[in-house]
């Protein structure tokens, strides 16, 4: 069986037919998501792409968030399906309260493009378990506001629970607090990243294959979730 | 029409960067004397009926402000200062 993973467009989103393709390289099938429908078509998982939903108006995700599709995927996502939101994604994740914190303006005011090394810290999520637990990793990073914050006590929670995802190696890009590239949710189905692994998944386009990993974790979580 | 203002900041606690970089670029038309900068967002809403300070206060809470980083007070615009504008 082959899953169905949902890429949402919404106005202004960049890396959504990148999604859909690193989807399917990794053997699954693409399904697209328009923003203005609450549909969400028998998928078994959804990715919120990067880019500028609705020019990043007002702040980054905060007018996404009430799409009409979003209503249906936060309800989903509390009830278990994987949820991956890259960049603007991982933004319109923290402005729907599914993960905690918010992205800021990078600390240096710059927009930084670079291929980045990670570590992974967790592969207990629906999007990582392919990964090997302290993996490094080289993706692409583009952000103008990545900088992750959080209060202290969520960030303490964060680490002892072992919810940050990924950290950024080789010099934080953007200030996010503790180095934190990637979190997740407390039952692991919802990830938020802000460097994009869909930008790394062959190598005519990307610096490393390093990202295909999160595209074959969702589809092994979904096939092994159904056999 | 009177109008209802939001005052949206980001929380203490909370670097603004955008400030810094103002507050850095004083001295070079000569102020030497501010200690810091925080830039925020002034929002006027209109209503289509009377003024409702309890709607605006939700609508901020919902949308206008994000409240994990940011604070926001809700007021009613002073009509005395558009005087001239």
């Amino acid at each position: 069986m082959t899953a169905r993973i949902g890429v949402v467009t919404f106005p202004g989103s960049l890396d959504d037919g990148d999604a859909a393709r690193a989807v399917r390289i990794a053997g699954g099938e693409a399904v697209r998501l328009w923003h203005g429908d609450p549909g969400l078509h028998d998928v078994d998982a959804v990715i919120l792409p990067g880019g500028f939903s609705y020019g990043d108006y007002l702040r980054c995700g905060a007018i996404a968030r009430f799409a009409p599709v979003m209503e249906s995927i936060v309800d989903a996502a509390r009830g278990g399906l994987p949820v991956l939101g890259i960049c603007n994604g991982f933004q319109i994740l923290c402005e729907a309260h599914l993960l905690p914190g918010a992205l800021t303006r990078n600390l240096h005011l710059h927009f930084r493009n670079r291929d980045q090394v990670l570590r992974i810290e967790s592969t207990d999520t629906a999007w990582t378990h392919a990964y090997g637990e302290g993996q490094e990793v080289l993706i692409p990073v583009k952000n103008g506001e990545g900088r992750y914050v959080a209060d202290t006590r969520t960030l303490d929670e964060l680490e002892a629970e072992g919810r940050v995802v990924a950290r950024y190696l080789g010099g934080n890009p953007n200030g996010s607090d503790r180095d934190i590239a990637a979190i997740t949710n407390a039952a692991g189905n919802v990830v938020g990243i802000m460097p994009h692994p869909e930008h790394a998944v062959e190598a005519l386009t990307g610096p490393s294959l390093d990202g295909l990993g999160f595209f074959t974790s969702a589809l092994k979580h979904l096939t092994g979730a159904s056999a | 029409m009177p109008r209802v203002v939001v005052d949206v900041m980001l929380k203490p606690e909370i670097l603004d960067p955008q400030g810094q970089a103002v507050a850095n670029a004083l001295p070079r038309i000569g102020v030497d004397d501010v200690a810091s900068v925080r830039i925020g967002r002034r929002i006027e809403i209109e209503f289509t009926g009377e003024p409702d300070l309890d709607r605006a206060r939700e609508i901020a809470d919902k949308l206008l402000a994000n409240p994990v980083i940011e604070d926001f007070t809700v007021t009613l615009a002073d009509d005395a200062a558009e005087v001239g504008s």
